[in-house]
Protein backbone atom coordinates (compact mmCIF):
# COMPACT_ATOMS: atom_id res chain seq x y z
CA UNK A 1 0.00 0.00 0.00
CA UNK A 2 2.87 2.27 0.42
CA UNK A 3 3.81 2.75 -3.28
CA UNK A 4 5.20 6.13 -2.87
CA UNK A 5 8.68 6.67 -3.66
CA UNK A 6 10.57 9.41 -1.27
CA UNK A 7 12.88 11.29 -3.53
CA UNK A 8 16.26 13.05 -1.96
CA UNK A 9 17.48 15.24 -4.27
CA UNK A 10 14.81 18.12 -4.58
CA UNK A 11 15.12 18.34 -0.63
CA UNK A 12 19.08 18.21 -1.31
CA UNK A 13 18.94 20.99 -4.27
CA UNK A 14 16.31 22.82 -2.31
CA UNK A 15 18.47 22.91 1.11
CA UNK A 16 20.70 25.96 0.39
CA UNK A 17 16.94 27.93 -0.53
CA UNK A 18 15.30 26.38 2.31
CA UNK A 19 18.16 27.42 4.76
CA UNK A 20 18.26 30.94 4.24
CA UNK A 21 14.32 30.82 4.17
CA UNK A 22 15.18 29.20 7.73
CA UNK A 23 17.21 32.17 8.34
CA UNK A 24 14.21 35.09 7.54
CA UNK A 25 12.26 32.76 10.01
CA UNK A 26 14.45 33.06 12.45
CA UNK A 27 14.94 36.89 12.21
CA UNK A 28 10.81 37.87 12.17
CA UNK A 29 10.63 35.13 15.39
CA UNK A 30 13.67 36.89 17.23
CA UNK A 31 12.52 40.30 16.19
CA UNK A 32 8.76 39.64 17.07
CA UNK A 33 9.87 38.82 20.49
CA UNK A 34 11.65 41.29 20.94
CA UNK A 35 8.69 43.54 20.28
CA UNK A 36 6.19 41.79 21.87
CA UNK A 37 8.35 41.59 25.46
CA UNK A 38 8.63 45.35 24.94
CA UNK A 39 5.27 45.69 24.54
CA UNK A 40 4.01 42.68 26.91
CA UNK A 41 5.92 45.18 29.49
CA UNK A 42 4.27 47.97 28.71
CA UNK A 43 1.14 46.24 28.69
CA UNK A 44 1.16 44.39 31.79
CA UNK A 45 2.11 47.48 33.48
CA UNK A 46 -0.93 49.72 31.33
CA UNK A 47 -3.66 46.90 33.06
CA UNK A 48 -2.71 47.85 36.51
CA UNK A 49 -2.73 51.33 35.68
CA UNK A 50 -5.60 53.41 37.35
CA UNK A 51 -5.87 55.21 34.50
CA UNK A 52 -9.14 53.52 32.82
CA UNK A 53 -8.33 54.24 28.69
CA UNK A 54 -4.78 52.80 29.07
CA UNK A 55 -5.75 49.72 30.96
CA UNK A 56 -9.13 49.25 28.82
CA UNK A 57 -6.80 49.62 25.62
CA UNK A 58 -4.26 47.02 27.31
CA UNK A 59 -6.90 44.41 27.96
CA UNK A 60 -8.26 44.77 24.50
CA UNK A 61 -5.28 43.73 22.87
CA UNK A 62 -4.60 40.96 25.35
CA UNK A 63 -8.01 39.52 25.16
CA UNK A 64 -8.00 40.47 21.01
CA UNK A 65 -4.36 38.43 20.79
CA UNK A 66 -4.87 35.24 23.12
CA UNK A 67 -8.83 34.78 22.02
CA UNK A 68 -8.52 34.69 18.27
CA UNK A 69 -6.62 32.81 15.46
CA UNK A 70 -2.95 33.86 15.31
CA UNK A 71 -3.89 33.52 11.47
CA UNK A 72 -6.56 36.80 11.54
CA UNK A 73 -4.82 39.02 13.59
CA UNK A 74 -2.22 38.37 10.41
CA UNK A 75 -5.20 38.33 8.20
CA UNK A 76 -5.80 41.57 10.14
CA UNK A 77 -2.84 43.86 9.49
CA UNK A 78 -2.58 42.88 6.00
CA UNK A 79 -5.74 43.26 4.39
CA UNK A 80 -7.56 44.69 7.47
CA UNK A 81 -5.22 47.89 7.57
CA UNK A 82 -4.94 47.42 3.79
CA UNK A 83 -8.94 48.41 3.29
CA UNK A 84 -8.52 51.05 5.72
CA UNK A 85 -6.06 52.33 3.76
CA UNK A 86 -2.62 51.45 5.28
CA UNK A 87 -0.38 49.08 2.36
CA UNK A 88 1.90 46.98 4.79
CA UNK A 89 4.18 44.49 2.70
CA UNK A 90 3.98 40.86 3.83
CA UNK A 91 7.17 40.87 6.05
CA UNK A 92 6.15 43.93 8.13
CA UNK A 93 2.90 42.13 8.43
CA UNK A 94 3.42 38.95 9.51
CA UNK A 95 5.74 40.56 11.86
CA UNK A 96 3.70 43.25 13.16
CA UNK A 97 1.02 40.46 13.94
CA UNK A 98 2.73 37.84 15.42
CA UNK A 99 3.96 40.77 17.65
CA UNK A 100 0.61 41.66 18.36
CA UNK A 101 0.13 38.10 19.31
CA UNK A 102 3.58 37.51 21.33
CA UNK A 103 2.65 40.66 23.41
CA UNK A 104 -0.88 39.91 24.50
CA UNK A 105 0.28 36.36 25.98
CA UNK A 106 3.85 37.66 26.98
CA UNK A 107 1.48 40.75 29.14
CA UNK A 108 -0.17 37.77 31.03
CA UNK A 109 2.86 35.88 31.60
CA UNK A 110 4.69 38.83 33.22
CA UNK A 111 1.70 39.96 34.97
CA UNK A 112 1.77 37.03 36.98
CA UNK A 113 5.71 37.36 37.02
CA UNK A 114 5.32 41.00 38.71
CA UNK A 115 2.44 39.10 41.51
CA UNK A 116 5.54 36.96 42.06
CA UNK A 117 8.33 39.80 42.91
CA UNK A 118 7.70 40.34 46.83
CA UNK A 119 6.34 43.94 47.03
CA UNK A 120 8.70 44.79 49.57
CA UNK A 121 11.63 44.38 47.38
CA UNK A 122 9.95 47.82 45.76
CA UNK A 123 9.52 49.32 48.51
CA UNK A 124 13.75 48.12 49.76
CA UNK A 125 14.64 50.13 46.41
CA UNK A 126 12.32 53.25 46.70
CA UNK A 127 13.64 53.39 50.29
CA UNK A 128 17.42 53.86 49.16
CA UNK A 129 15.90 57.01 47.21
CA UNK A 130 15.40 55.00 43.79
CA UNK A 131 12.04 56.33 41.74
CA UNK A 132 9.13 54.50 41.08
CA UNK A 133 10.92 53.84 37.37
CA UNK A 134 14.85 52.83 38.52
CA UNK A 135 13.22 50.66 41.08
CA UNK A 136 10.98 48.54 38.62
CA UNK A 137 14.08 48.66 36.13
CA UNK A 138 16.74 47.36 38.30
CA UNK A 139 15.23 45.32 40.80
CA UNK A 140 11.54 44.57 39.65
CA UNK A 141 12.29 43.76 35.91
CA UNK A 142 15.32 41.39 36.53
CA UNK A 143 13.24 39.21 38.91
CA UNK A 144 10.54 39.06 36.94
CA UNK A 145 12.51 38.05 33.76
CA UNK A 146 13.97 35.20 36.03
CA UNK A 147 10.21 33.85 37.22
CA UNK A 148 8.85 34.25 33.65
CA UNK A 149 12.24 32.99 31.27
CA UNK A 150 10.18 29.50 30.84
CA UNK A 151 7.05 30.46 29.61
CA UNK A 152 8.99 33.18 27.58
CA UNK A 153 11.07 30.55 25.84
CA UNK A 154 7.84 28.50 24.70
CA UNK A 155 6.48 32.21 22.99
CA UNK A 156 9.69 32.28 21.12
CA UNK A 157 8.73 28.68 19.86
CA UNK A 158 5.85 29.86 19.27
CA UNK A 159 7.02 32.64 17.32
CA UNK A 160 9.16 30.73 14.93
CA UNK A 161 6.06 27.88 14.36
CA UNK A 162 3.71 30.89 13.94
CA UNK A 163 5.91 32.75 11.00
CA UNK A 164 4.70 30.18 8.61
CA UNK A 165 1.27 32.04 8.46
CA UNK A 166 3.29 34.36 6.39
CA UNK A 167 2.18 32.13 3.73
CA UNK A 168 -1.17 33.34 3.25
CA UNK A 169 -0.40 37.20 2.85
CA UNK A 170 2.44 36.35 0.23
CA UNK A 171 4.83 36.09 2.22
CA UNK A 172 8.07 33.61 -0.22
CA UNK A 173 10.89 34.02 1.84
CA UNK A 174 10.53 32.66 4.71
CA UNK A 175 10.94 29.11 5.02
CA UNK A 176 7.20 27.61 4.71
CA UNK A 177 7.41 30.68 1.83
CA UNK A 178 9.94 28.93 0.12
CA UNK A 179 8.47 25.70 1.25
CA UNK A 180 5.65 26.51 -0.50
CA UNK A 181 7.28 27.81 -4.20
CA UNK A 182 8.76 24.31 -4.43
CA UNK A 183 6.06 22.81 -3.84
CA UNK A 184 4.02 24.30 -6.72
CA UNK A 185 7.06 24.45 -9.15
CA UNK A 186 7.41 20.58 -8.69
CA UNK A 187 4.86 18.79 -6.61
CA UNK A 188 7.17 17.13 -4.27
CA UNK A 189 4.77 18.25 -1.76
CA UNK A 190 5.78 15.53 1.01
CA UNK A 191 9.22 15.83 0.77
CA UNK A 192 9.51 19.24 1.09
CA UNK A 193 7.08 19.78 3.63
CA UNK A 194 8.77 16.76 5.42
CA UNK A 195 12.28 18.57 5.13
CA UNK A 196 11.01 22.37 6.42
CA UNK A 197 9.22 20.24 9.30
CA UNK A 198 12.46 18.78 10.13
CA UNK A 199 14.14 22.12 10.08
CA UNK A 200 11.19 24.00 12.26
CA UNK A 201 11.97 21.32 14.42
CA UNK A 202 15.51 21.76 14.86
CA UNK A 203 15.03 25.55 15.17
CA UNK A 204 12.74 24.86 18.12
CA UNK A 205 15.00 22.54 19.74
CA UNK A 206 18.15 24.90 19.21
CA UNK A 207 16.33 28.10 20.69
CA UNK A 208 15.12 25.35 24.14
CA UNK A 209 18.78 24.34 24.16
CA UNK A 210 20.06 27.95 24.26
CA UNK A 211 17.48 29.16 26.48
CA UNK A 212 18.70 26.47 28.78
CA UNK A 213 21.98 27.44 28.56
CA UNK A 214 21.19 31.45 28.96
CA UNK A 215 19.83 30.59 32.06
CA UNK A 216 22.02 28.22 33.53
CA UNK A 217 24.82 31.45 32.39
CA UNK A 218 22.62 34.16 33.49
CA UNK A 219 20.78 33.16 36.87
CA UNK A 220 23.85 32.60 38.98
CA UNK A 221 21.57 33.32 42.05
CA UNK B 1 16.75 66.90 63.79
CA UNK B 2 13.66 64.59 63.52
CA UNK B 3 10.28 66.04 64.45
CA UNK B 4 7.15 64.04 65.06
CA UNK B 5 3.75 66.27 65.63
CA UNK B 6 0.22 64.88 66.19
CA UNK B 7 0.62 62.30 63.64
CA UNK B 8 -2.41 60.16 62.45
CA UNK B 9 -2.26 57.13 60.34
CA UNK B 10 -4.82 55.32 59.27
CA UNK B 11 -5.24 52.03 56.91
CA UNK B 12 -8.94 52.62 55.38
CA UNK B 13 -11.00 52.29 59.04
CA UNK B 14 -8.50 51.03 61.25
CA UNK B 15 -6.49 53.80 62.91
CA UNK B 16 -2.96 52.44 64.06
CA UNK B 17 -1.20 55.29 64.67
CA UNK B 18 -3.29 57.76 67.43
CA UNK B 19 -1.62 61.41 67.61
CA UNK B 20 1.96 61.00 67.76
CA UNK B 21 4.63 63.83 68.92
CA UNK B 22 8.20 63.19 69.61
CA UNK B 23 11.39 64.49 68.49
CA UNK B 24 14.86 63.09 67.53
CA UNK B 25 18.21 65.30 67.87
CA UNK B 26 21.23 64.73 65.67
CA UNK B 27 23.56 62.06 67.56
CA UNK B 28 20.45 60.74 69.56
CA UNK B 29 19.58 56.94 69.44
CA UNK B 30 16.16 56.86 70.33
CA UNK B 31 14.04 53.15 70.61
CA UNK B 32 10.81 52.19 70.36
CA UNK B 33 9.40 49.10 72.69
CA UNK B 34 5.65 47.69 72.57
CA UNK B 35 3.78 45.31 71.84
CA UNK B 36 3.12 43.99 68.09
CA UNK B 37 0.35 46.18 66.39
CA UNK B 38 0.73 49.07 68.81
CA UNK B 39 1.72 51.50 65.38
CA UNK B 40 5.80 51.67 66.28
CA UNK B 41 6.59 50.45 62.55
CA UNK B 42 4.37 52.10 60.64
CA UNK B 43 5.39 55.23 62.67
CA UNK B 44 8.58 54.61 60.69
CA UNK B 45 7.58 53.80 57.76
CA UNK B 46 5.87 57.68 57.70
CA UNK B 47 9.07 59.14 58.60
CA UNK B 48 10.74 58.76 55.37
CA UNK B 49 7.63 58.60 53.47
CA UNK B 50 6.98 55.24 52.36
CA UNK B 51 3.35 55.34 54.11
CA UNK B 52 1.17 58.74 53.51
CA UNK B 53 -0.07 59.89 56.87
CA UNK B 54 -3.76 61.54 57.65
CA UNK B 55 -3.65 64.06 60.38
CA UNK B 56 0.15 65.77 61.64
CA UNK B 57 2.95 66.25 60.11
CA UNK B 58 6.73 65.16 59.95
CA UNK B 59 10.05 67.18 59.92
CA UNK B 60 13.25 66.16 58.78
CA UNK B 61 16.26 68.78 58.87
CA UNK B 62 12.82 71.12 58.50
CA UNK B 63 11.83 69.74 55.64
CA UNK B 64 8.33 68.40 56.10
CA UNK B 65 7.99 64.75 54.28
CA UNK B 66 4.16 64.56 53.51
CA UNK B 67 3.84 68.03 52.10
CA UNK B 68 2.92 68.24 48.25
CA UNK B 69 6.10 68.87 46.78
CA UNK B 70 8.84 67.51 48.68
CA UNK B 71 11.32 65.29 46.54
CA UNK B 72 10.83 61.91 48.48
CA UNK B 73 13.44 60.37 47.08
CA UNK B 74 16.15 63.04 47.50
CA UNK B 75 15.07 63.14 50.78
CA UNK B 76 15.28 59.07 51.41
CA UNK B 77 19.07 59.29 50.37
CA UNK B 78 19.55 61.11 53.95
CA UNK B 79 17.43 58.67 55.57
CA UNK B 80 18.16 54.96 55.66
CA UNK B 81 16.42 51.86 56.76
CA UNK B 82 16.11 48.58 57.10
CA UNK B 83 13.46 45.81 57.92
CA UNK B 84 12.59 43.51 59.49
CA UNK B 85 12.56 41.03 56.56
CA UNK B 86 15.98 42.42 54.98
CA UNK B 87 14.89 42.64 52.06
CA UNK B 88 18.20 41.97 50.04
CA UNK B 89 17.62 42.01 46.29
CA UNK B 90 18.02 38.28 45.42
CA UNK B 91 19.60 38.45 41.92
CA UNK B 92 22.31 40.94 42.45
CA UNK B 93 25.47 40.16 44.09
CA UNK B 94 26.34 41.43 48.13
CA UNK B 95 28.52 43.90 46.44
CA UNK B 96 25.80 44.83 43.96
CA UNK B 97 22.98 45.32 46.22
CA UNK B 98 25.29 47.63 48.00
CA UNK B 99 26.55 49.53 44.98
CA UNK B 100 22.97 49.96 43.30
CA UNK B 101 21.75 52.76 44.67
CA UNK B 102 25.18 54.60 44.78
CA UNK B 103 24.97 54.23 40.99
CA UNK B 104 21.83 54.69 40.09
CA UNK B 105 20.73 57.12 42.33
CA UNK B 106 23.54 59.26 43.01
CA UNK B 107 25.12 58.90 39.63
CA UNK B 108 28.45 57.42 41.15
CA UNK B 109 31.25 55.86 38.69
CA UNK B 110 31.26 51.90 39.12
CA UNK B 111 34.86 52.32 40.49
CA UNK B 112 33.34 54.54 43.03
CA UNK B 113 30.51 52.84 44.15
CA UNK B 114 32.55 49.85 44.39
CA UNK B 115 34.95 51.36 46.71
CA UNK B 116 32.39 52.65 49.20
CA UNK B 117 30.48 49.34 48.69
CA UNK B 118 33.60 47.43 50.00
CA UNK B 119 34.36 50.05 52.72
CA UNK B 120 30.57 50.03 54.36
CA UNK B 121 30.96 45.46 54.02
CA UNK B 122 34.28 45.35 55.63
CA UNK B 123 32.72 47.72 58.09
CA UNK B 124 29.69 45.52 59.14
CA UNK B 125 32.03 42.54 58.81
CA UNK B 126 31.74 40.84 55.32
CA UNK B 127 34.12 41.72 53.28
CA UNK B 128 35.02 38.44 52.84
CA UNK B 129 31.32 37.97 51.15
CA UNK B 130 31.96 40.51 48.27
CA UNK B 131 30.83 38.65 45.34
CA UNK B 132 28.30 35.78 46.82
CA UNK B 133 24.91 35.71 46.26
CA UNK B 134 22.27 36.60 49.15
CA UNK B 135 20.88 33.60 49.18
CA UNK B 136 23.89 32.24 50.42
CA UNK B 137 24.05 34.01 53.28
CA UNK B 138 22.69 33.31 56.72
CA UNK B 139 20.08 35.89 58.21
CA UNK B 140 22.32 37.98 60.24
CA UNK B 141 24.61 38.17 57.39
CA UNK B 142 21.75 39.43 54.99
CA UNK B 143 20.43 41.85 57.63
CA UNK B 144 24.32 43.36 57.91
CA UNK B 145 24.10 43.64 53.87
CA UNK B 146 21.18 45.60 54.49
CA UNK B 147 22.41 48.03 57.08
CA UNK B 148 25.67 48.52 54.86
CA UNK B 149 23.38 49.43 51.93
CA UNK B 150 21.67 51.40 53.99
CA UNK B 151 25.26 53.03 55.15
CA UNK B 152 26.15 53.54 51.54
CA UNK B 153 24.03 56.22 50.87
CA UNK B 154 25.72 57.88 53.60
CA UNK B 155 22.56 58.63 55.59
CA UNK B 156 22.40 61.25 58.12
CA UNK B 157 19.63 58.89 60.14
CA UNK B 158 19.23 55.58 60.46
CA UNK B 159 15.66 53.73 61.10
CA UNK B 160 15.78 50.17 62.25
CA UNK B 161 12.56 48.30 62.08
CA UNK B 162 12.52 45.26 64.34
CA UNK B 163 15.78 44.10 62.51
CA UNK B 164 16.63 41.16 64.66
CA UNK B 165 12.60 40.21 64.77
CA UNK B 166 13.12 37.76 62.28
CA UNK B 167 16.32 36.38 62.88
CA UNK B 168 17.45 32.67 64.45
CA UNK B 169 17.97 33.45 68.04
CA UNK B 170 21.88 32.91 67.67
CA UNK B 171 22.35 35.34 64.79
CA UNK B 172 20.41 38.21 66.63
CA UNK B 173 23.86 39.22 68.24
CA UNK B 174 26.11 39.78 65.56
CA UNK B 175 23.42 42.59 64.50
CA UNK B 176 22.61 44.16 67.36
CA UNK B 177 26.76 44.06 67.37
CA UNK B 178 26.66 46.07 64.12
CA UNK B 179 23.96 48.62 65.52
CA UNK B 180 25.94 49.04 68.79
CA UNK B 181 29.25 49.76 66.64
CA UNK B 182 27.04 52.87 64.44
CA UNK B 183 25.15 54.47 67.71
CA UNK B 184 29.03 54.35 68.97
CA UNK B 185 30.05 56.33 65.66
CA UNK B 186 27.49 59.21 65.93
CA UNK B 187 24.89 57.68 63.90
CA UNK B 188 21.40 59.14 64.46
CA UNK B 189 18.79 56.20 65.29
CA UNK B 190 15.58 55.19 65.31
CA UNK B 191 15.23 51.76 66.60
CA UNK B 192 12.02 49.82 66.69
CA UNK B 193 12.44 46.72 68.66
CA UNK B 194 11.77 43.74 71.17
CA UNK B 195 14.94 43.37 72.32
CA UNK B 196 14.49 45.74 75.44
CA UNK B 197 18.37 44.86 76.45
CA UNK B 198 19.67 46.42 73.89
CA UNK B 199 17.45 49.40 73.73
CA UNK B 200 18.30 50.00 77.70
CA UNK B 201 22.07 49.82 76.54
CA UNK B 202 22.43 52.01 73.40
CA UNK B 203 19.24 54.19 73.59
CA UNK B 204 19.51 57.86 75.12
CA UNK B 205 15.73 57.64 75.14
CA UNK B 206 13.21 55.03 75.18
CA UNK B 207 9.70 55.16 73.68
CA UNK B 208 7.10 52.83 75.14
CA UNK B 209 4.11 52.59 72.29
CA UNK B 210 0.93 51.46 72.94
CA UNK B 211 -2.17 51.08 70.96
CA UNK B 212 -1.09 53.78 68.44
CA UNK B 213 0.35 55.88 71.50
CA UNK B 214 3.22 57.29 73.07
CA UNK B 215 2.58 56.15 76.73
CA UNK B 216 5.86 56.79 78.27
CA UNK B 217 9.52 58.32 77.00
CA UNK B 218 11.94 59.40 78.50
CA UNK B 219 15.70 57.65 79.57
CA UNK B 220 16.66 54.04 79.89
CA UNK B 221 16.57 53.38 83.20
CA UNK B 222 13.14 55.96 83.74
CA UNK B 223 11.38 54.05 80.83
CA UNK B 224 12.88 50.09 81.19
CA UNK B 225 14.01 50.57 84.74
CA UNK B 226 11.13 52.42 86.65
CA UNK B 227 8.34 52.61 84.62
CA UNK B 228 5.35 54.68 85.82
CA UNK B 229 2.46 53.46 83.75
CA UNK B 230 0.29 50.04 84.47
CA UNK B 231 0.67 49.20 80.71
CA UNK B 232 4.52 49.83 80.86
CA UNK B 233 4.71 47.76 83.51
CA UNK B 234 2.60 44.75 82.37
CA UNK B 235 4.65 44.51 78.91
CA UNK B 236 7.77 44.70 80.23
CA UNK B 237 6.89 42.38 82.35
CA UNK B 238 5.63 40.49 79.90
CA UNK B 239 8.75 40.33 77.65
CA UNK B 240 11.88 40.35 79.97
Amino acid sequence: MFQYTFHWRPILNALPDMLSGAWVTIQIAVLSMLIGTIAGVLLALARQSSNKILSGFATAWVEGARNTPALFQVYMVYFGLGSLGIHLDSYPSLLIGIAFNNAGYLAETFRGGLRAVPPTQMRAARSLGMSAPKAFVYVVLPQMFRIVFHPMTNQMVWAVLMTSLGVVVGLNTDLTGITQELNVKTFRTFEYFAAAAVIYYLISKVITLTARLIAWRVFRY
Amino acid sequence: MIEIRDVHKSFGQLEVVKGVSMSVAKGEVVSVIGGSGSGKSTLLMCINGLEPIQKGNIHVDGIDVHARGTDLNKLRRRIGIVFQQWNAFPHLSVIENVMLAPRKVLGLKRSEAEAIAEQRLKHVGLGEKLKVYPSQLSGGQQQRMAIARALAMSPDYMLFDEVTSALDPQLVGEVLETMRMLSSEGMTMIVVTHEIAFAREVSNRVAFFHSGRIREIGPPEQVIGSPQQAETITFLQSVL
